[in-house]
């Protein structure tokens, strides 16, 4: 099997852009938590202002928490510039590293020239060189992951998929402020846990513990890695409901729990709609819940079941199947713990009755459950994966350079 | 021949509408809520907002004087009206933003007719409307502390078009926005005028935005006017 050359200091910044990016997804569920996600009403602007030079005597309330979510998200994309320059210029030579950079310095550029307002709160507009980003993003985004797989997984792709990835969910996220559109949010949510999971698989992939590790023996490797999958894709599953319900800002459609509107399955007709939304005392939640999102909430809680479940029984098989020290042992252990925290955070916020704290934990630890997921799923695949890279190093030498 | 036939319509049309506001009344009433609602929530003030009140204000779901009265609840002319309605007022319809909270809760509109939303405080607000009719424009704009106030009119009606104000997500306001300049939101006590309305045979609906159900009662209108009273029942 091919060994990697392990570069500290790349590891170290991989592993420190994905602690950033767990941060940004906790601040990014505050903001959804506390209704501040349309605070700061023009993008990239705010109120007016270049962004970076918002005057401090704005920063309060939900503008606080908004514009401490942009800069946020513009020191994330910033660290992902940097690793997939970084890892770029590792894996290449000569004109190619050369296109690379540039290619990424162009994006930097673009996004970095936000334009400013008239600095007196009016919004000035999406300045036209952002509509131009959003359509070609999407595409440089498809052809990262194409040139991913088509490469047999040369990380230098991997990076810039990261790369084109972090700047569609700014533009995501900006839009969302400017096209008023609930759905761009629930998109932006969702991609968001995945860009985290692909940090993740970067900081992994990029460690000495990766590369490094003995292939022990599995039994029924196969079989295990099917429970993987399944848990895993149920979690993703999971998590796209919960961006869904918490982007429809209507806060709980239901209140009680175990029971369900005092019901095993509440009571879904129009009558008793109107009831639920008679007596709701919504604070911030702004929108009156519908039959809709009832069933909504009731789904996620039939899937935390079975992602308790299928948690449980991948753990339960790979403590039976992996011998001690074996990697996925430990992982596996840490899913479920991960899976048990998720599931009562999950009951809290429906008993407390979302407080944005718990409400924000709940989104941090279902970003961890996938990530955890994902990287079990990996750990299965690895000797694949490190064999494919055997023709051309991972992180190849300079002399390896120049294919792509 | 053809200026005084003109002239004729005007003034036949001037008779009737000198007709019309003769016999128009008022039409009066009392919205009353029957059980009991939820108790109010204390806001979640962040400390900016919360320095402007000495005590920390409450949700306004159900706004009583405590006699069974109902307060905000928007009651208009649902049916029966003849003819083209009359131009909107020209006097605009103010919705002021004041210590963290929109004033009034609740307020009607004509279609078309000026509204102005000033900023009473001393800190930033964002006015945000957020019309679900096809037709009213979704908007969203900083105002600044004091600042000049945003002015809008909606084109389609559309009742309890929700106000928010997301640097303090829990300020809300909505406006009942109607065709016709025949409507009114109720006091505190419940009670409520609509006022100038032309004789005749309507149904008045009565909607409070929590209880969702709308209320509806047949009147007719004369020379004294007319009462409509409106019970609300809370399921």
């Amino acid at each position: 099997m091919n060994r990697t050359p392990h570069n500290p200091w790349l590891h170290c910044f991989a592993v420190v852009t994905a602690l950033a990016t767990l941060a940004l997804l906790g601040v990014g569920g505050i903001v959804t938590s506390k209704g501040a996600g349309m605070a700061v009403p023009d993008w990239p602007t705010s109120y007016g202002y270049n962004m970076f030079w918002l005057p401090l005597k704005w920063w309060y309330g939900g503008a606080f928490y908004e514009h401490t979510h942009r800069l946020f998200a513009v020191f994330v994309g910033l660290l992902t510039s940097i690793l997939a320059a970084w890892i770029w210029g590792r894996e290449t030579a000569g004109r190619t590293r050369w296109m690379g950079w540039f290619t990424i310095l162009v994006f930097v550029l673009m996004l970095g020239h936000r334009g400013s307002g008239n600095a007196s709160g009016g919004a000035v507009g999406v300045p036209f060189h952002f509509n131009i980003l959003a359509v070609l993003i999407p595409v440089f985004l498809i052809f990262s992951i194409v040139q991913y797989i088509r490469t047999r997984g040369l990380l230098r792709w991997l990076a810039m998929t990261a790369f084109f990835a972090v700047i569609f969910q700014g533009i995501l996220g900006g839009f969302r402020v400017t096209l008023y559109k609930d759905q761009i949010g629930i998109a932006h949510a969702t991609l968001a846990q995945l860009f985290f999971t692909l940090v993740c698989v970067f900081a992994v992939f990029l460690s000495r513990w990766w590369n490094e590790m003995e292939a022990k023996p599995v039994e029924k490797e196969s079989r295990l890695r099917r429970w993987f999958i399944a848990a895993t894709l149920l979690i993703f599953i999971q998590l796209v409901l919960g961006a869904a319900m918490r982007h429809q800002h209507a806060g709980l459609a239901i209140w009680d729990f175990p029971l369900a509107h005092g019901q095993l399955w509440p009571d879904t007709s129009v009558e008793a709609i109107a009831r639920y939304n008679q007596q709701r005392a919504e604070l911030v939640a702004f929108n009156p819940i519908t039959a809709m999102q009832v069933r909504l909430q009731m789904l996620h809680r039939i899937t935390a079941l079975l992602i308790v479940i299928t948690v449980a029984i991948s753990a339960w098989l790979t403590l039976k199947c992996t011998g001690q020290g074996n990697a996925l042992r430990r992982v596996a252990i840490e899913w479920i713990v991960l899976i048990a925290l998720q599931a009562t955070l999950g009951m809290l916020t429906v008993l407390k009755n979302k407080p944005a704290d718990i409400a924000t934990a709940h989104v941090v630890v279902g970003a961890l459950s996938l990530a955890t997921g994902v990287l079990l799923v990996v750990l299965t695949y690895r000797v694949k994966i490190l064999s494919f890279t055997r023709s051309e190093p991972l992180l190849c030498s300079r002399d390896a350079v120049g294919a792509n | 021949m053809k200026m005084k036939m003109t002239n004729w319509f005007l003034i036949a049309a001037a008779l009737v509408a000198a007709v019309q506001s003769i016999t128009a009344a008022d039409v009066t009433g009392k919205i009353t809520l029957k059980g009991m609602p939820p108790e109010e929530k204390v806001l979640p003030l962040d400390p900016m907002c919360g320095k402007l009140h000495a005590n920390p204000p409450k949700t306004r779901f159900y706004v009583s004087d405590g006699k069974g009265g109902l307060a905000d609840v928007f009651i208009h002319i649902k049916s029966g009206l003849t003819g083209a309605a009359p131009s909107p007022s020209a006097t605009p319809a103010v919705l002021d933003q004041v210590g963290c909270e929109y004033a009034p809760y609740v307020i009607g509109v004509q279609v078309n007719q000026k509204m102005n939303v000033l900023n009473s405080d001393a800190l930033l607000h964002n006015v945000h409307p957020t019309p679900i009719v096809e037709g009213n424009k979704e908007f969203n704009r900083a105002q600044l502390p004091k600042g000049p106030p945003i002015s809008t009119a909606w084109p389609e009606p559309e009742v309890f078009l929700r106000f928010k104000c997301d640097v303090h997500p829990w300020m809300f306001a909505y406006v009942g926005v109607v065709a016709h300049p025949y409507f009114a939101v109720s006091a505190k006590d419940g009670s409520f005028t609509i006022k100038n309305v032309p004789a005749g045979k309507y149904v008045i609906e009565a909607l409070h935005r929590k209880t969702g159900k709308p209320v509806t009662k047949e009147v007719t209108v004369d020379a004294n006017g007319a009462v409509a009273d409106f019970t609300i029942e809370l399921q």
